[in-house]
């Protein structure tokens, strides 16, 4: 039986103009955002929702990249994960941060990005954008813009694919995965 | 990830793929020392001793702040102050070292294999700074990540390395890193110090300088290792800088790309003239601060590889 669909391309691409907007809305003046997608699921998506952004509010909106796998806590306990670039536009003191990933679950990759952040400035505020919050949340972490909120089993696995990645656009349950973070 | 390593204990044992994971990893860490907060808490809570048994200060220095910067706690260790000379041994000496729950060593020792010695019986990670006359890792790593960073790859570079091989533990480990990742290499010294074996190991030889600088891309100098050599191997520092050093007259026959390369400490008039080394193609101080991202990178690597051992792993 294939893995079931979560969102196709179309309701992939809606979720993704439905969140702008909704950062819009929280955020009037465009001039202090920054975006800012977290390695690697997170970049695309930021990137996509920059360029719905500046056509919102008819500015160009500061893009960035953050890798957390030098600030997880659970280094040691597996084989080192590779580290990405991190690359943060500009001074985010005193700016608002959109933080953006794919999927959240534990809040343990989200906790580890604000302690990232924290290296580059201290931002005005930090807010939070998933594309699927998949529930079973470890830390008192919860998102401000979400795509979709899926109810999932703790060993499922949601696997979101971006046409700048995987060459398609779609996200899927995959049932009796490992259980490791998504 | 391609590592899953516990130890880094030489060059030889490494495949193209694991170098290149390592010089990946330090493209990222190098970023990170450009940043205004150059430290992240990858190696939060481990402990890293500095077993430095022959004395160093640039790699020990460039280990104990590589391991600061990744929020570990060093503890520094030199044969000086230490039982090693009231007549304790190497291995007394590391058991004692992880009794205290030590979790990395880093060790340099003047004699070839101990590292590999204290791999087979530390439950802790080991990490090569130097033994004896055989290999030094991370010098041959940042060393590639440097010419790397320079000209983009290593694949068909012509590189030359000139001076004292014989003894040289930095030309040992870079021959292999450089041969590994496709380089055509060059050997140059006096023939005391650069014998024919070498070419079996797939480098050229020759002692005739201009004819091993005339079409390099890189030039790595050596230093003249005084304290290594049992006999004299050359009849003078003055004919060996008149033979064999970059003066200004070979230094306007190379290539004018070509990239100079010194792992230091420098003997200014000897290896190379003085001037030279702080020329525009010198990079002799980049390679200084790449070898901080190399070891930054290689401690994180190896702290991950925890791992492998489970598994009964590699290294």
């Amino acid at each position: 039986m294939p893995d079931p669909l979560l969102l196709d391309a179309a309701a992939l691409s809606r979720a993704l103009t439905r969140i702008a907007h909704e950062i819009v809305e929280r955020n009037v003046s465009g001039a202090d955002v920054v975006l800012v997608g977290v390695q690697t699921g997170g970049v695309h998506l930021a990137h996509r929702l920059a360029k719905t952004l500046g056509e919102l509010w008819n500015q160009p909106v500061p893009t960035g990249a953050l890798d957390v796998n030098m600030h997880r806590d659970d280094l040691g306990n597996h084989l080192a994960p590779t580290v990405h670039p991190t690359q943060i536009p500009g001074d985010i003191t005193g700016k608002t941060v959109v933080l953006v990933d794919d999927v959240l679950f534990s809040g343990r990759t989200t906790r580890a990005a604000l302690d990232a952040l924290n290296d580059f400035g201290r931002p005005r505020r930090v807010q939070l954008a998933v594309l699927i919050d998949r529930g079973h949340r470890e830390l008192p972490i919860k998102a401000d813009f979400v795509g979709k909120n899926v109810t999932t089993r703790a060993n499922e696995r949601v696997n979101v694919k971006l046409k700048e990645a995987d060459g398609e656009d779609g996200v899927w349950l995959v049932k009796n995965g490992n259980g490791s973070l998504a | 990830m391609i590592w899953n390593r516990k130890h880094l204990l030489d060059i030889e044992s490494l495949s193209a793929d694991e170098i290149i994971a390592v010089l990946d990893t330090a493209r990222q860490f190098k970023a990170v020392g450009e940043r205004a907060i150059k430290k992240v808490p990858a190696l939060r809570g481990k402990t890293v001793v500095n077993l430095f048994v022959e004395p160093s200060t640039r790699t020990r220095i460039s280990f104990e702040l590589a391991a600061i910067r990744l929020s570990a706690d060093v503890i520094n260790f030199g044969a000086e102050a230490s039982s090693l000379k009231k007549g304790e041994t190497l291995k007394d000496t590391a058991r004692n070292l992880e009794a205290l729950n030590a979790d990395i060593i880093i060790i340099r020792h003047s004699a070839t294999g101990a590292p590999h010695f204290l791999s087979r019986f530390l439950k802790g990670s080991v990490v090569n700074a130097g033994d004896g006359a055989h290999e030094h890792p991370t010098q041959a790593l940042l060393d590639t990540f440097t010419i790397r960073e320079h000209r983009g790859k290593i694949a068909g570079l012509n590189v030359t390395i000139l001076g004292d091989i014989l003894y040289s533990r930095v030309a040992r480990s870079n021959i292999w890193a450089l041969l590994k990742l496709g380089a055509n290499v060059t050997l140059c010294g006096p023939s005391t110090l650069v014998p024919r074996v070498f070419e079996q190991m797939g480098c050229r030889v020759t002692y005739n300088v201009d004819e091993a600088i005339a079409d390099a891309d890189v030039i790595n100098l050596l230093r003249i290792q005084h304290e290594r050599q049992r006999q004299t191997m050359f009849p003078s520092i003055g004919e060996y800088a008149a033979l064999f050093g970059l003066t200004h007259a070979r230094f306007a026959r190379t290539r004018p790309d070509a990239l100079i390369m010194h792992p230091g400490p420098i003997n200014r008039g000897v290896e190379i003239a003085s001037d030279l080394a702080d020329c525009g193609r010198s990079v002799i101080l980049e390679q200084v601060t790449n070898g901080l991202a190399i070891r930054m990178a290689v401690l994180y690597l190896i702290n991950g590889g925890k791992g492998a051992q489970e598994l009964g792993g590699l290294g």
